[in-house]
C-alpha cells in the first residue's frame, strides 16, 4: 500500500508539471490552433534565466527568500518576453498562410532557440541552485513527499483554478474565448485579435517559466535540451485531455503522469513512454477529441 | 524615415533587453564567479537595429504582388511554359540526366556519398508528400516506416543472409503493412489529432527497437550489414560508392515517375479531393476508408524502400538514427519545397540535407542557421520554394455550340 | 514533370562542388583509384591524419578534447621537424555521433588520403564508419569507444583503441560489489543507450556467472525525462543493497539526488561516464560516497603531467574527457609511423601491435585484436567533493 501511495504521489508531481506546461500548448492552440513546438524551450529559457539570475543574486549574497521571489520573477518575464517576440516572429506573419507552414516555422524555432542557449551558455548541465526551502512540517513524510513536490503540485492546483476564473470572468478572458471560437466573428466585434494572441502567449510562456524554475529546482541541472521532451509530453498531456480545453490539460497530464509512473512502478520502466503513447493513441480512438474536448460536428 | 529609425530603435532595444541574462551574464557556479560580455549586447544591438530594416522592408515586399493581379510567380510561369512546350521539357530532363550520369566522374567519393543520401532524402520526401502533400494528412512519425525497411533488412540479411533485392520488396510490404496498421485507428482524427499520434507511433516503435534486445540488438545496433550486391561483381569501396549513387539515381528517377502518375490517377485526384473536403468527397462517392489508407500504405512502401536502402548504404544501423528530429526535417523537406509540388520536393530535399553538410565548416553555428534558416523561409515564403502548379481543364465545347 | 529550377540549384551546386573541390581533384591520381594505390602515394610532402568525432551538439564535450589533443602532439611533432621528414597534418570532421554522419565523415577522411584516424568518439559512429576506413585500408584508433564488439568480434582488425572496453569496466564494477563491498542484492539500472545498455549487460552477465550476487531489478530508464521519483521507489522497493547503473553523469547525478532525498542507504556504483566532475559538481552534497571506475590514476605519470600542463596553458583550464586517451592514441600512431619508417597499412599495424611506446597512461601496446595492454580500470569514489581511487 505504500508502494503505491509512493507511485501515485510520484505520479501527481510529475503530471502537475507536465500541466503547467500543457496550459501553454492548449491555450495557444485554443486561440490560433497551432502546435508551439517552440513552447518547450519558452520553458527552458524561463530555467535558465531563473539559473543565471539566482547564481549572480547568490554571489551578490542576497538571502534565499529574495532570491527565489527575484529570480522566479525574471524567469516569468523573460519567458513571457521570449513567447511574445516569438509570436511575432514567427507566428503572426504566417496567420494566412497554409496550415503546416507556422508548424514547420515552429519547428524552426525550437531548433534555433536550442542552439541559442547552447552558443551562449554551454552544452554542459548545469547545476541548478535549491530555491525552495524543507517546511519543518513537511519533515515526518519527506522520504515520501518533499517539500518541493509540494510546492509543486500546490502550484499547478492554484495556477489552474486562478486561469479557469480568469478566462471565465475577466474582459480579457472572455475576448480570448469569443477569439478561439471564430475569429473573425471575434475581429467583427470590435476585439483586438492580435492583442488577444500576445495575451494568450504570454500567460502561456509566463505557466512555462514557472514549471521550469519548479521543476528545474526539483531535480537540480538543467541544460539546453531540457524543453524538448518536456515540451512532447506536455503537448502528448494536451491533446490527452482535449486540446484547448483548460481542465482537460491538467487532467490529461496528471493522468500522463500517473500511466507513466505506475507503469514503471509496476511493469517495466524500460516501456514508460510505449505505455504513455499507446494511452494516448487508445484513448483517441474512442474519444477523437480528446477526453474533454468538444466533439466537433463539422457544418457543410 | 525618422519612424522607420525608431521603429529600428525600438526592436534592437527589445533584443538588447531580451537577450541580456543569456548572451550577457556568463555564471560559473562553481567558482562563483560572473563573466559579463558586454561586448554580446552591442553586436545584438547593432545586428537588430540593422536587421529590423531589411526585415521590415522584406515583409513589405512579400505583401505586395498579393495586390497586383496578374502576378505569377517564376516557378509557376515556368512549369506552365514546360507544361506546353514537351520538346523542352524533353530537353531539359535529357540535360539533367546526363548531369546526374555524369556526376560521379568528376567528384570524389564524399561528395558521391552526400548526394546519395541528398537523392534518398529526395525519394523519403516524395514518399511523405504522398500523405502530407496530396492526402492533406500530417504525419510526424514517418520515420517509423523508414525504421521498419531498416530493421527488416538488418535483420534478414544478418540472421537468414537474404540479399539485397530480394529484401527491398520485403521491406517495402511490411512497411506498407505497418502503414495500413496505423491507418485504421487514425482514420476518424482530424489535423492535429492525427499529428500527435503518428508522431506517439513513431516513437513508440523507436523505443521498441531501443528496448527488444532479443530482437533488435537494442542500442547497440545491428553491424555488419552487406552491401548491395550488383550482378555478383567484386566492388571496391570507391566503385561501391559509385553504384549505390547509380542505384539511388535510378530509384529516384522512378519515384518522380510513379508519384508524378499517380498525382493524376483516379486514386491521386481523390487524395486532393479529400484534402480539400472530406464529407463533399464521401458525398462525391470516395470512399473514404480506402482513399486515406492507400496514402499511408504507399507513402511508407516508399519509407520502407529507402529504409532497406540505408541500412545496406551505412552497413550499421542503430534506434539513434529514427528520431523525431528526422521526421521533422523530411516533413520541413515537404513544406519547405512546396507542399505536393514534386519539383518543389527536390529543391527541398537538396537544401535540407546539402546546406549543413556544405555548412559542416562553421560546425557549430550549422544548427542555429539552419533553425533560423527554417523560420525566415516560413516567414517569407509560406507556400514553399515551388508553388503547386495546378493543372488547368478547360473546356471550349460550350461556346462553340451556344454560338452555333 | 519540369525541373528547369531543380536544374538550375543542381548546376549550381555542380559549380560550387566543384570549385570547392579544384585542388584536391589535382592531387588525386586517376578516377577511381584502387584504394591501396591511393593512400600513400598522393599524399605529397605531408602526413595526413585524420581526426573524427563529435564536435557540435549535445555530445561536443566528449570530441573536443581530442581535437586539442591532436593538436598539441601535431604541433610539438612538426616543431622537431616533422615525421619521417614530412609535416602532419590534421584533417578534423564531426560526426555529431551519430551513425549516418560518421559514414560520411569517414568518406570525407578517406578521400582525403589520411594515413591513420584518430576516432571516433561514440561506439555506435565508430561501427557504423570502421567498414569505410577497413575497406581503404586506414587503421582507426579511438580514444572513447568502449564497446567490447569492436575489438572482440575480430570483425575489425584496423581497429584499435587507448581505453579498456565496457565489459573488463563491468567486471570491474560486479567484483567490487561482491569482494570489497560484499553485498549480496544489487540493482542494475541503465539509460538504455548504447553505453549504458552495453554495460549493464554484462554486469548482468557476470552477476549471474559468479552466482554470488543477486540481480533483484534490471531496468532502463529515458534519458532527459522530467522526474525519476518513480525508479527510485521501485529501487526502494526491490530491497536492493547497491545499485549499478550504466550510463551518463546528468541522469546519474538526478538519481543519486532522489535516493538522498528519499533516505535510501544504498550505494552507487557506476561507469566511466559517471566519473566526471561535472557530476559532483551538479549532485553536490548527494555525490559523497559514489563510487565510479575510470582509468587508473595517472596524476604522477611525467607525461600525462606534460600534457595536462599545455592544455592550461593554452585554454586556461583543464582538459576534458578523454584528453589523455586521445594524447596517447596520437602519441601512439605517430610513434608507429616512425618505427615503421612507412605509412603503408601493414608495416603500421604491425608497429602498433609490436612496439611499446610511452603514453600519458602508461607504458602501452596493442594485443592483436586492437585493445591497449597496460589501459586499465580502476574504482574510485567521491570524497569530500573529488574523486579519489580506492583500493
Amino acid at each position: 500500500m505504500d508502494y503505491f501511495l509512493e507511485l501515485f504521489l510520484g505520479g501527481l508531481t510529475r503530471g502537475s508539471i507536465y500541466a503547467l506546461i500543457a496550459l501553454g500548448y492548449t491555450m495557444v492552440y485554443g486561440i490560433v490552433q497551432l502546435i508551439n513546438f517552440a513552447h518547450g524551450e519558452i520553458y527552458m529559457i524561463g530555467a535558465f534565466t531563473a539559473l543565471i539570475i539566482a547564481s549572480v543574486l547568490t554571489i551578490l549574497g542576497l538571502n534565499s527568500i529574495a532570491i527565489l521571489v527575484i529570480a522566479t520573477a525574471a524567469a516569468i518575464v523573460y519567458s513571457s518576453a521570449y513567447g511574445y517576440t516569438v509570436e511575432k516572429i514567427a507566428y503572426k506573419p504566417l496567420r494566412n498562410a497554409p496550415r503546416l507552414s507556422p508548424l514547420i516555422s515552429a519547428i524552426g524555432m525550437s531548433i534555433f532557440l536550442q542552439n541559442y542557449v547552447l552558443l551562449a551558455q554551454t552544452s554542459d548541465f548545469l547545476p541548478f541552485p535549491r530555491l525552495i526551502p524543507e517546511f519543518a512540517f513537511m519533515e515526518p513524510v519527506s522520504h515520501i513527499f518533499s517539500s518541493a513536490e509540494l510546492v509543486i503540485v500546490s502550484t499547478t492546483m492554484i495556477v489552474m483554478v486562478l486561469l479557469t476564473l480568469f478566462i471565465k470572468f475577466t474582459n480579457i478572458g472572455k475576448a480570448m474565448r469569443a477569439t478561439a471560437q471564430d475569429k473573425t466573428m471575434a475581429l467583427l466585434i470590435g476585439i483586438d485579435v492580435d492583442r488577444v494572441i500576445s495575451v494568450t502567449f504570454i500567460i502561456g510562456s509566463s505557466l512555462a517559466a514557472l514549471g521550469g524554475v519548479l521543476i528545474a529546482n526539483h531535480i537540480g541541472q538543467i541544460n539546453f535540451y531540457i524543453g524538448f521532451i518536456a515540451g512532447i509530453k506536455a503537448f502528448t498531456a494536451a491533446v490527452l485531455g482535449g486540446i484547448g480545453s483548460i481542465p482537460g490539460a491538467v487532467l490529461g497530464a496528471l493522468i500522463l503522469g500517473w500511466t507513466e509512473s505506475f507503469a514503471t512502478g509496476y511493469v517495466s520502466s524500460d516501456y514508460e513512454d510505449v505505455f504513455a503513447f499507446a494511452l494516448l493513441v487508445l484513448i483517441l480512438i474512442f474519444r477523437p477529441a480528446g477526453l474533454l474536448g468538444k466533439a466537433e460536428t463539422k457544418k457543410v | 524615415m525618422a519612424q522607420e529609425i525608431l521603429k529600428s530603435l525600438k526592436a534592437a532595444l527589445w533584443f538588447m533587453f531580451l537577450t541580456f541574462p543569456i548572451m550577457v551574464i556568463k555564471v560559473n557556479t562553481v567558482y562563483k564567479t560572473i563573466e559579463w560580455r558586454w561586448m554580446n549586447m552591442i553586436f545584438i544591438g547593432v545586428g537588430i537595429f540593422v536587421g529590423s530594416f531589411i526585415w521590415r522592408w522584406l515583409l513589405n515586399r512579400k505583401d505586395r504582388p498579393v495586390a497586383k493581379k496578374d502576378f505569377v510567380p517564376v516557378s509557376t510561369r515556368v512549369q506552365a511554359y514546360l507544361a506546353e512546350n514537351p520538346m523542352a521539357k524533353r530537353a531539359l530532363q535529357g540535360v539533367l540526366l546526363a548531369a546526374l550520369l555524369c556526376f560521379p566522374i568528376f567528384m570524389d567519393a564524399y561528395q558521391i556519398n552526400i548526394f546519395t543520401v541528398a537523392l534518398m532524402y529526395i525519394v523519403l520526401g516524395l514518399g511523405l508528400n504522398i500523405v502530407v502533400g496530396l492526402a492533406g494528412l500530417l504525419d510526424l512519425g514517418y520515420v517509423a516506416f523508414y525504421a521498419v525497411g531498416a530493421y527488416t533488412y538488418a535483420l534478414l540479411n544478418t540472421t537468414f543472409g537474404l540479399s539485397f533485392w530480394l529484401v527491398l520488396p520485403i521491406g517495402g510490404a511490411l512497411a506498407a503493412i505497418f502503414g495500413i496498421l496505423l491507418g485504421f485507428p487514425v482514420l476518424r482524427l482530424r489535423g492535429d489529432y492525427l499529428a500527435i499520434v503518428t508522431l506517439g507511433f513513431g516513437e513508440i516503435i523507436r523505443l521498441v527497437l531501443e528496448n527488444w534486445n532479443d530482437f533488435s540488438h537494442g542500442p547497440s545496433g545491428i553491424a555488419g550489414i552487406d552491401k548491395p550486391d550488383f550482378f555478383g561483381l567484386e566492388l571496391n569501396l570507391n566503385q561501391m560508392t559509385d553504384a549505390i549513387y547509380y542505384m539511388m539515381v535510378a530509384f529516384t528517377i522512378i519515384t518522380i515517375f510513379f508519384v508524378g502518375r499517380l498525382q493524376n490517377s483516379r486514386i491521386g485526384r481523390a487524395w486532393l479531393a479529400l484534402r480539400e473536403d472530406e464529407i463533399a468527397c464521401q458525398a462525391m462517392g470516395v470512399g473514404r476508408t480506402r482513399t486515406k489508407l492507400m496514402a499511408f500504405a504507399l507513402g511508407a512502401t516508399w519509407a520502407g524502400l529507402m529504409g532497406v536502402v540505408f541500412a545496406a548504404k551505412t552497413t550499421f544501423i542503430n534506434p539513434a538514427s529514427f528520431t523525431f528530429l528526422e521526421s521533422a526535417i523530411i516533413l520541413s523537406i515537404v513544406v519547405l519545397g512546396g507542399m505536393g509540388s514534386i519539383p518543389g520536393v527536390i529543391l527541398g530535399a537538396l537544401i535540407m540535407i546539402l546546406l549543413p553538410e556544405y555548412m559542416r565548416s562553421f560546425s557549430e553555428y550549422r544548427m542555429i542557421v539552419f533553425g533560423g534558416a527554417m523560420v525566415l523561409m516560413m516567414v517569407f515564403r509560406p507556400q514553399g520554394l515551388v508553388s503547386n502548379f495546378r493543372r488547368k481543364y478547360s473546356f471550349h465545347g460550350v461556346d462553340e455550340r451556344l454560338g452555333g | 514533370m519540369k525541373k528547369l529550377l531543380l536544374f538550375a540549384v543542381l548546376a549550381a551546386m555542380f559549380v560550387f562542388a566543384g570549385c570547392s573541390q579544384k585542388p584536391k581533384e589535382e592531387a588525386k591520381p586517376a578516377e577511381a583509384p584502387a584504394a591501396e594505390a591511393a593512400a600513400p602515394a598522393a599524399t605529397g610532402d605531408v602526413i595526413k591524419i585524420g581526426v573524427a568525432g563529435a564536435h557540435s551538439g549535445d555530445l561536443a564535450s566528449y570530441g573536443l578534447p581530442s581535437v586539442k589533443a591532436a593538436e598539441f602532439v601535431v604541433k610539438s611533432i612538426n616543431d622537431k621537424g616533422g615525421l619521417l621528414g614530412k609535416k602532419v597534418e590534421l584533417v578534423v570532421v564531426d560526426d555529431v555521433c551519430k551513425p549516418e554522419v560518421a559514414v560520411s565523415s569517414a568518406n570525407k577522411l578517406v578521400s582525403e588520403h589520411v594515413v591513420a584516424v584518430l576516432g571516433h568518439i561514440c561506439s555506435g559512429a565508430t561501427k557504423a564508419a570502421m567498414g569505410t576506413y577497413l575497406a581503404a585500408k586506414i587503421p582507426v584508433m579511438s580514444p572513447s569507444a568502449t564497446s567490447p564488439e569492436l575489438t572482440k568480434s575480430g570483425e575489425y582488425p584496423n581497429f584499435f583503441r587507448t581505453i579498456a572496453p565496457d565489459d573488463s569496466q563491468a567486471r570491474l564494477e560486479i567484483d567490487y560489489i561482491t569482494n570489497v563491498l560484499k553485498l549480496k542484492k544489487i540493482a542494475i539500472i541503465h539509460d538504455k543507450g548504447d553505453y549504458g545498455k552495453g554495460l549493464a549487460e554484462f554486469a548482468k552477465g557476470f552477476a549471474e556467472a559468479d552466482k554470488k550476487l543477486e540481480i533483484v531489478l534490471y531496468e532502463g530508464i529515458t534519458p532527459g525525462a522530467v522526474d525519476y521519483s518513480a525508479i527510485v521507489q521501485k529501487i526502494k522497493q526491490s530491497g536492493a543493497e547497491a545499485v549499478l547503473y550504466g550510463g551518463y553523469h546528468p541522469e546519474a547525478a538526478k538519481i543519486v539526488t532522489l535516493l538522498a532525498k528519499k533516505k535510501m542507504n544504498v550505494k552507487f556504483v557506476s561507469d566511466d561516464g559517471v566519473k566526471d566532475d561535472t557530476f559532483i559538481k551538479v549532485a553536490g552534497q548527494y555525490a559523497e560516497g559514489v563510487y565510479a571506475t575510470g582509468p587508473k590514476d595517472v596524476s604522477k605519470n611525467p607525461l600525462a603531467i606534460e600534457a595536462t600542463k599545455k592544455h592550461k596553458d593554452a585554454y586556461g583550464e583543464d582538459p576534458g574527457a578523454f584528453y589523455l586517451n586521445a594524447y596517447t592514441a596520437m602519441l601512439a600512431i605517430t610513434n608507429a609511423i616512425e618505427k615503421a619508417g612507412s605509412t603503408d597499412y601493414d608495416k603500421l599495424t604491425n608497429a602498433l601491435r609490436t612496439e611499446d611506446v610511452e603514453t600519458p597512461i602508461g607504458k602501452i601496446k596493442f594485443d592483436e585484436k586492437g585493445d591497449a595492454i597496460g589501459a586499465e580500470f580502476s574504482v574510485y569514489q567521491v570524497k569530500n567533493g573529488v574523486y579519489v581511487e580506492v583500493q
